[in-house]
């Protein structure tokens, strides 16, 4: 499992908040997912063994959203 | 569609300029013909262009089932366009997407705080391999064991200690204290302070977001979205909100037969001021907290904060300064500098505050103790060579050895001088010597607490480890209403359950450190002057500053968000009301109708802005 944390671009409306905690969770793989409305910021874990970053990216970035930035981090009870 | 999508989004600013000029135009040609058809394809264009932007985002949020405020708005602009309302369609885009530009500025100005705050960390470190090269590394991929240069100048980028080289530090970062600090080999420093003077090589103990002021922004970012118990009604609520809204349009204009009332019930259903009055509200109290190093774990922090009647202290750290001086040593028996030399030797392995005092003291020559034991809240065991010594309160003391009339006396009159007393006792009775020590009182003590009590909390008590006559010396100069002392770690967390048994709302306030069970037993816990991983894993609110005064503006703030969160949620419920009163006396359309919920949607972040201004003292 790794952690991942997505920077977007300003989340102003609390929908879109709505919108991509459910278009990440769509993805098999993503869970916890936490959805920061004012640091503009998404946080899960994936399976890297089911999904990429790359297509939680897609799935953002489908719904009119740009990725910023992404970093993942190995956790260590894996 | 993906791609027109983004594109539509990022030239929104285009978009809704595009749009006011078309508006203008259309509206000219009214003016100067009578000739109608020019105004009506001039909207028309105006109203699709405005629809698409809008559209797509409703389409995007159908696709994960959610019926959002887009799609009200959407189906609003389709459904004036079939009844030949050109130019209400136009009017009620360019409305929307000028209410969304600004609300996005206002947005970021009210975050504008955390965001100063995350640019004061550091992104890049000078990384020093084996051989000696230097290289810019992403703090994020620094690793611990990485050994770092860091230059006059430079912010620091990891937590670390000091390898070799000796530095001038600016820390206000972390400690909120902007006084510089020396710091040498050995020396612990952290990202995000500042070296102000020297050159060091720092070898890594944490990175990015592991270090402490990592967590410092972790903690506020997260409580910025932690969510108060109005804020998670107000989301339930929006969720079904939308839909109801919809569907009730629906049936209005399936009753009336009147599409007109139908869509102008879909835009004034739209719940924006509600959604985002608290939120925003949130998020500019909890910055202005930031900015000062008051650090609330979230809005619900605040809203308990506001409900607190009773704050209980822990003396030594937040009441009084928390390092503490031997200011005497009273030999009864035996040699004094021996006594010193092997108090001192006992009382470096301990981190008392008071074991840390008498630590202090100058030796001669240096014993080493063995088998050490602690005795919960009353002191030190310890071997030195053949003897067998105990360091501690006087209950140990008396229970293990017995008592004398001049031990007595001396410890009476040494606590009614507001001494903390230590006792320094060999089994074979040959040696006795009782250490006074006293810790300062805080300058600001006095006034923070009799403004607490302005603020309306009806009691403060102190609850301390210490004795009874230093806690009641400490306690005599300030308005402080009960006084609990030589109590264990347990038994302040057990007095604080009592206390909400008996009905109180309680805060506790202690330095982070030893105080664990007490912090999770209160209603709100309160570290201060710690950014410490324990103080901010236990506590609701991290005190940066070792000051009181934060703690005044603490409660303040909280009052003020929680009282700004109700006036925007009544703001946009009144806008509501109102707007469907006007709707049906015939007053309100589908523009102007949108035109009042855009006003109550910048309304209430205008009004969350005002949260942004610091708090003054008094």
């Amino acid at each position: 499992m790794e952690k991942v944390v997505m920077k977007l671009d300003g989340l102003t409306c609390p929908s879109c908040l709505a919108k991509i905690q459910k278009s990440v969770e769509s993805i098999d793989g993503t869970d916890d997912v936490k959805v920061l409305f004012n640091a503009g910021k998404v946080k899960f874990t994936l399976d890297l063994a089911k999904a990429s970053p790359d297509d939680v990216q897609a799935n953002i970035e489908k719904m009119g959203y740009t990725v910023q930035g992404i970093k993942v981090k190995g956790l260590s009870d894996d | 569609m993906v791609k027109v999508q983004r594109f539509l989004t990022e030239q929104r600013q285009a978009l809704v300029i595009g749009l006011t000029v078309l508006l203008i135009l259309a509206e000219a040609f009214r003016f100067i013909s009578s000739n109608n058809l020019m105004y009506q394809i001039l909207m028309a264009i105006a109203g699709v262009i405005g629809l698409l932007p809008i559209l797509f985002t409703a389409i995007s949020s159908l696709e994960v089932r959610l019926i959002s405020i887009d799609v009200l708005v959407s189906i609003a602009v389709i459904g004036a366009f079939i009844i030949g309302e050109y130019n209400e369609a136009a009017i009620v885009t360019w409305l929307f997407m000028v209410g969304e530009v600004l609300e996005n500025a206002t947005l970021r100005k009210t975050r504008s705080a955390i965001k100063q705050l995350t640019e004061l960390a550091p992104q890049t470190a000078v990384v020093i391999d084996e051989d000696g090269n230097t290289s810019d590394e992403d703090v994020d991929f620094i690793d611990p064991g990485d050994m770092v240069l860091i230059k006059t100048g430079n912010q620091v980028p990891v937590d670390g200690t000091i390898k070799t080289g000796t530095a001038v530090l600016n820390e206000a970062s972390i400690t909120g204290e902007s006084r510089l600090v020396k710091k040498h080999p050995g020396d612990a420093v952290f990202a995000g302070t500042i070296l102000e003077n020297g050159t060091v090589t720092v070898n890594t103990t944490a990175a990015g977001e592991d270090t402490t002021f990592g967590k410092i922004i972790e903690l506020v970012e997260e409580a910025q979205d932690s969510q108060a118990k109005t804020q998670r009604f107000i989301d339930r609520f929006a969720r079904y909100y939308t839909p109801v809204v919809l569907l009730v349009a629906i049936m209005v204009g399936l009753i009336t037969r009147d599409v007109r009332l139908a869509i102008t019930v879909m835009v004034l259903g739209c719940p924006g001021a509600l959604v985002i009055g608290v939120p925003a509200s949130t998020v500019a109290g909890i910055g202005n907290g930031a900015r000062q190093g008051i650090l609330f774990k979230g809005s619900d922090v605040m809203d308990r904060m506001k409900h607190i009647d009773a704050i209980a202290f822990d003396k030594t750290g937040t009441l009084t300064v928390g390092k503490p001086v031997v200011t005497s040593v009273n030999v009864l028996n035996g040699d004094r500098q021996t006594i010193i030399d092997q108090a001192v030797a006992v009382e470096q392995r301990s981190d008392h505050p008071l074991a840390q005092a008498i630590s202090k003291l100058d030796r001669k020559y240096d014993y080493q103790p063995t088998d050490i034991q602690t005795i919960k809240g009353q002191g030190i065991r310890a071997q030195i060579g053949e003897g067998e010594y105990l360091l501690g309160n006087p209950t140990l003391i008396k229970d293990l050895l017995g008592t004398s009339s001049t031990l007595d006396q001396l410890i009476d009159q040494l606590t009614s001088d507001g001494n903390s007393i230590v006792i320094f006792a060999s089994m074979d009775h040959h040696e006795l010597a009782i250490f006074g020590i006293k810790d300062q009182l805080r300058s600001q003590a006095q006034s923070a607490l009799r403004q607490l009590k302005a603020l309306g909390v009806k009691r403060l008590i102190m609850l301390t480890g210490d004795n009874e006559g230093t806690a009641h010396q400490i306690a005599a100069n300030l308005p402080i209403d009960e006084v609990h002392a030589a109590m264990l770690p347990q038994g302040k967390a057990d007095y604080l359950k009592q206390q909400q048994v008996d009905g109180h709302r309680i805060a506790f306030i202690g330095d982070g450190i030893n105080d664990s069970p007490a912090l999770s037993a209160a209603d709100v816990a309160v570290a201060m002057g710690s950014g410490t991983d324990v103080a901010m894993d236990v506590a609701d609110l991290v005190l940066v500053k070792s000051d009181l005064n934060s703690l005044v503006t603490s409660f303040r703030l909280a009052r003020r968000t929680i009282t700004n969160m109700n006036e925007n949620i009544l703001i946009a419920l009144l806008t509501v009301v109102l707007l469907f009163i006007g709707l049906f006396v015939g007053y309100i359309e589908m523009a102007s109708g949108m035109l009042i919920h855009e006003l109550s949607i910048l309304i209430v972040i205008l009004n969350s802005m005002r949260l942004m201004k610091r708090i003054s003292q008094n």
